[in-house]
């Protein structure tokens, strides 16, 4: 059972300033390499909502065959995914900075079980196959466990994805979600110029999909989302987001998808996500 | 499995065999075995499969690169996967999620690619394979078999279920598959099949070539000039002790595929025999960077020289240029 009390939606939204705040210094980290940020800030709720909330999962069991599975399709998230691994036990704290080490096991998107990193993505459009697969075999062993596949939305315009979103329907795969992180920007622009979208949770209830809409920024909204499930259809759950969310001078800009960040824009960040969360 | 059974398994080719009799068999005792389709489970003869193990055939419909993802988080929740459709479309449409999940991420996953070469040549130059062995064997990780007949195709399959490695096997021809294994034998992984003793030159076929190389043996042989042959079903990894011996012992080595001459087979040989002083000069019979006019198989292999006649001439002329 998912917890929507007001409580702990107020958990999981201290839970995202943490995120945040290990994201900016990752990004930091990074020095000029520069990292996705943008589409990692717009996707902190939806993670902390599922790492510390939704994902029926355990650190020190992280094989066992009846967690949850979930990956994460657009790996531009990985800002946020591995603090929510941190903060899940996955993962030292202090590992998170050398997300970019030469070498390292951070490094790369790779595939890590042991630490919670369910499958080596990047190449985007691929993962909702995989995840249909773990839901194929899951359900046949009975398991109880479920899928979760986060995607985002420039990544729609894959061709592979909507033989996804078939195939999940055709199957009945009620323990599979996917999550849109809708924040309207790929890296040319507004999603609608680059390619358009919409009507898009038409798109996918035509398809057969039970369809949740909620902002992506309110855990609340997210919770209650997660836990309208169909028991007879995938869910889908369209996150209304902001691409830099937390960081006013990253929110909505194309550029930001993948940027450095000098050492005065990571302390005005810093300023901004700790104060925003005292309001 | 006597010379009968043999014939009769040469009749439904190298796609039925494998779909009708070794699948069936393989997944019998094996609760982990999975048969992915692309809608071709009428086509590849599956029924006899399906009967036996309805739980154990997914039909992910005409969507390649979809079921490739899908036998990955199949593998990687522990099931071994076999996946299938034309070679053109398992290991060129699909290309880049079998990059993914069979050669970076090493699921078990076994690429079963039918009518490779030009057996589907009257559809036109979309439904042929003859650069799939370049694009598969550049892939780290990847086992890259070749059939050269119905019984070695199932013997291939055999192999490809007992281990947990990635595997592309590519099936050529159509029905009535001339036999090149006239009795049964024991496979060995990973090791040139000689056929044929000779000692003026050496023609090392995969696939279709291997019964053309056997007959252009033949014709070579009544012009008085004896050519051993050997079948490379196993193009990756390379059977490199089985080349340093062929290398240091014919003077000619002529290598034949129903495959673009770039990247294939013959390349591979090539890239390994150039560490190698003194040795012998090498012919390449296939597709010569081009695509022939349409038609039957047989008349775009004539086109293109893929012929045992062409074989031989090609041999012969070579030997007189040493």
């Amino acid at each position: 059972m998912i917890d929507c009390s007001s409580e702990n939606a107020k958990r999981l939204a201290e839970m995202s300033r943490s995120i945040r705040l290990d994201a900016i210094d990752m990004a930091l980290a990074s020095g000029s390499n520069g990292s996705h940020l943008g589409g990692s800030l717009s996707c902190v709720e939806i993670m902390s909502v599922l790492y510390g909330e939704v994902l029926n999962i355990d650190s020190k069991q992280p094989e066992d065959p009846d967690r949850d599975r979930f990956i994460p399709s657009k790996n531009h998230c990985v800002l946020a995914h591995l603090p929510a691994l941190a903060e899940a036990g996955f993962i030292p704290h202090e590992e998170l900075l050398e997300f970019q080490k030469d070498g390292g096991r951070l490094t790369g998107y790779p595939m890590r079980k042991e630490i919670g990193l369910e499958y080596s993505g990047g190449s985007l459009g691929m993962a909702l196959s995989v995840g249909i697969g773990m839901a194929l075999k899951l359900r046949e062993r009975g398991s109880r466990a479920r899928v979760y596949i986060l995607m985002g939305d420039g990544e729609l315009n894959e061709g592979e994805v909507w033989e996804g979103i078939m195939a999940a329907a055709h199957y009945r795969l009620s323990n599979l979600t996917a999550i849109i992180d809708r924040n309207h920007l790929s890296y040319d622009g507004d999603t609608e110029d680059v390619m358009h979208l919409e009507p898009l949770a038409d798109k996918f209830v035509s398809f057969g999909w039970h369809t949740v809409c909620c902002s992506g920024h309110d855990t609340a909204d997210l919770l209650r989302a997660f836990s309208d499930r169909s028991d007879d259809a995938p869910q889908m759950v369209i996150a209304d987001t902001v691409k830099g969310k937390g960081v006013s001078f990253m929110e909505n800009l194309p550029e930001w998808h993948h940027h450095s960040i000098t050492q005065k824009q990571y302390e005005q960040a810093r300023a901004e996500i700790i104060g925003e969360a005292e309001i | 499995m006597t010379s009968i059974e043999i014939r009769t398994l040469s009749r439904l080719g190298q796609r039925g065999a494998v779909f009708t009799t070794a699948l069936p068999a393989i997944a019998e005792n094996r609760p982990n075995i999975k048969l992915l389709t692309a809608d071709l489970a009428l086509l590849s003869g599956m029924s006899r499969f399906k009967a036996a193990h309805p739980e154990k055939l997914i039909n992910i419909g005409i969507a390649e690169q979809n079921m490739i993802g899908i036998a990955a988080g199949l593998a990687m929740e522990g099931d071994c996967v076999f996946a299938t459709t034309y070679a053109s479309f398992i290991a060129v449409r699909s290309l880049e999620q079998v990059r993914q999940h069979l050669s970076h991420l090493k699921c078990n996953i076994k690429l079963i690619g039918s009518s490779a070469g030009v057996q589907a040549a009257k559809s036109g130059v979309s439904h042929w394979a003859t650069e799939d062995i370049a694009f598969t064997r550049a892939l780290p990780n990847l086992t890259v078999l070749s059939a050269a007949d119905a019984l070695e195709a199932v013997k291939l399959t055999e192999y490809a279920a007992s281990t947990t490695d990635p595997v592309y096997i590519r099936l050529s021809g159509g029905l009535n598959c001339p036999v090149v294994y006239k009795e049964d034998f024991d496979f060995v992984p990973n090791k040139l099949k000689k056929l044929r003793e000779g000692s003026d030159a050496v023609i090392i076929a995969t696939g279709s070539m291997v019964v053309e190389a056997l007959c252009a043996a033949d014709i070579l042989s009544g012009k008085g000039i004896e050519a051993a042959v050997y079948d490379m079903h196993t193009i990756k990894p390379l059977d490199k002790e089985g080349l340093s011996e062929i290398f240091g012992r014919y003077p000619l080595v002529v290598t034949a595929e129903e495959h673009q001459i770039s990247g294939g087979m013959g390349s591979a040989v090539a890239e390994y025999k150039a560490g190698f002083r003194n040795a012998p000069p090498q012919i390449f019979i296939g597709f010569n960077d081009t695509f022939a006019d349409a038609g039957s198989p047989a008349y775009v292999r004539r086109c293109c020289g893929l012929t045992a006649e062409n074989i031989a001439e090609r041999t012969s002329d070579g030997l007189h240029c040493i």
